[in-house]
């Protein structure tokens, strides 16, 4: 990977600012498109007889929403302490493996890292690679990072509370608003044979193992 | 008690997994493989992310008006439309093609 360091793009004020309000319109635009499944993870999870200090604890620290909504759906479904623990981490991993990247790419040290790593997933990730060959990939990063976080903790506890007004993500369409916004940022990086290649294979191969993975997501995409 | 313990357990370690990445040593990162195995990484995590979430409830593979989402958008991407652009109207279209 050659990420060029900011100062070798001289940016005249005028795309300094575009670049900074493109990254604060998508950031938004991100954190806007997590909250159906938020007010949906706080439903599920009070249907799944956590108390509401357990379902905000799960949004603070967990902070992962494939992870999350495993580990509730399986607990409410009746499925061992175990299994739903088990699968809450082997989702988890792929934010393991994001971390080693946004570590490659950003090199925060000291504290800044137990920061980083915590706000490290689908979301921020992609708007930080999309936004790597033009300087801006550690604004893009935390922009995403803060707007994710506050939407998906602030709708998590409105759904434990008063239940998921908004109805299903697929009745407003907004089941599909992650896939579109990962379609958008991971475009500008296919640009290589290979790593289209690397797309297409990893997009293949993921729905033939998907049929023998357990079912443990009722809902997908957020974090 | 039991999902108290659930809950605790799960939460630490997933931020743990997150945290793994952070403090593998530098020089592990910088070897060519490292680098290639590294770049590929998010590209192939996403796009199962997105073939998942789109085309599986469940562990059963489905064709619905998530689908027909997708496809607006990777027309939209594919003719460099705006982002918000590429959102809303994958979202309208799914939402549309549920309401069929």
């Amino acid at each position: 990977m050659s990420e060029p360091p900011a100062d070798e793009h001289p940016l005249t004020d005028a795309s300094r600012k575009a670049a900074e309000r493109r990254i604060r319109n998508r950031a938004l635009t991100i954190g806007i498109s997590v909250t159906p499944f938020g007010l949906s993870f706080g439903a599920v999870s009070v249907e799944a007889h956590l108390s509401v200090v357990q379902v905000c604890l799960l949004s603070l620290v967990l902070f992962s929403g494939a992870s999350q909504f495993a580990l509730v759906s399986i607990i409410g479904a009746g499925g061992s302490y175990f299994s739903a623990v088990g699968t809450a981490l082997l989702l988890g991993v792929r934010n393991g493996l994001y971390a080693a990247r946004i570590n490659a790419l950003l090199r925060p040290s000291g504290w800044r890292r137990f920061v980083m790593a915590e706000v490290t997933i689908d979301e921020s990730t992609a708007m930080a690679l999309s936004e790597a060959p033009s300087g801006n990939a550690a604004r893009a990063f935390w922009s995403t990072a803060l707007s994710v976080y506050v939407l998906w903790n602030v709708s998590t506890v409105i759904g434990a509370l008063v239940g998921n007004a908004l109805g299903s993500p697929a009745t407003t369409g907004l089941d599909v608003a992650g896939p579109a916004a990962f379609v958008a940022l991971l475009a500008p990086r296919l640009t290589t044979l290979r790593m289209r290649m690397v797309a297409l294979a990893s997009g293949l191969i993921a729905l033939v193992t998907v049929r023998s993975c357990p079912s443990a997501r009722r809902s997908s995409s957020a974090g | 008690m039991k999902l108290w313990l659930a809950v605790l357990i799960a939460s630490a370690s997933c931020a743990a997994l997150k945290l793994a990445g952070f403090v593998v040593p530098a020089r592990l990162l910088e070897s060519a493989v490292a680098r290639r195995i590294l770049e590929a990484l998010p590209v192939t995590l996403l796009s199962a992310l997105i073939s998942v979430s789109v085309f599986a409830t469940g562990n059963h593979l489905m064709l619905d008006s998530r689908a027909a989402g997708l496809a607006v958008a990777l027309i939209l991407v594919a003719i460099r439309a705006p982002f918000l652009v590429v959102v809303v109207a994958a979202c309208a279209t799914a939402a549309g093609v549920h309401a069929l």
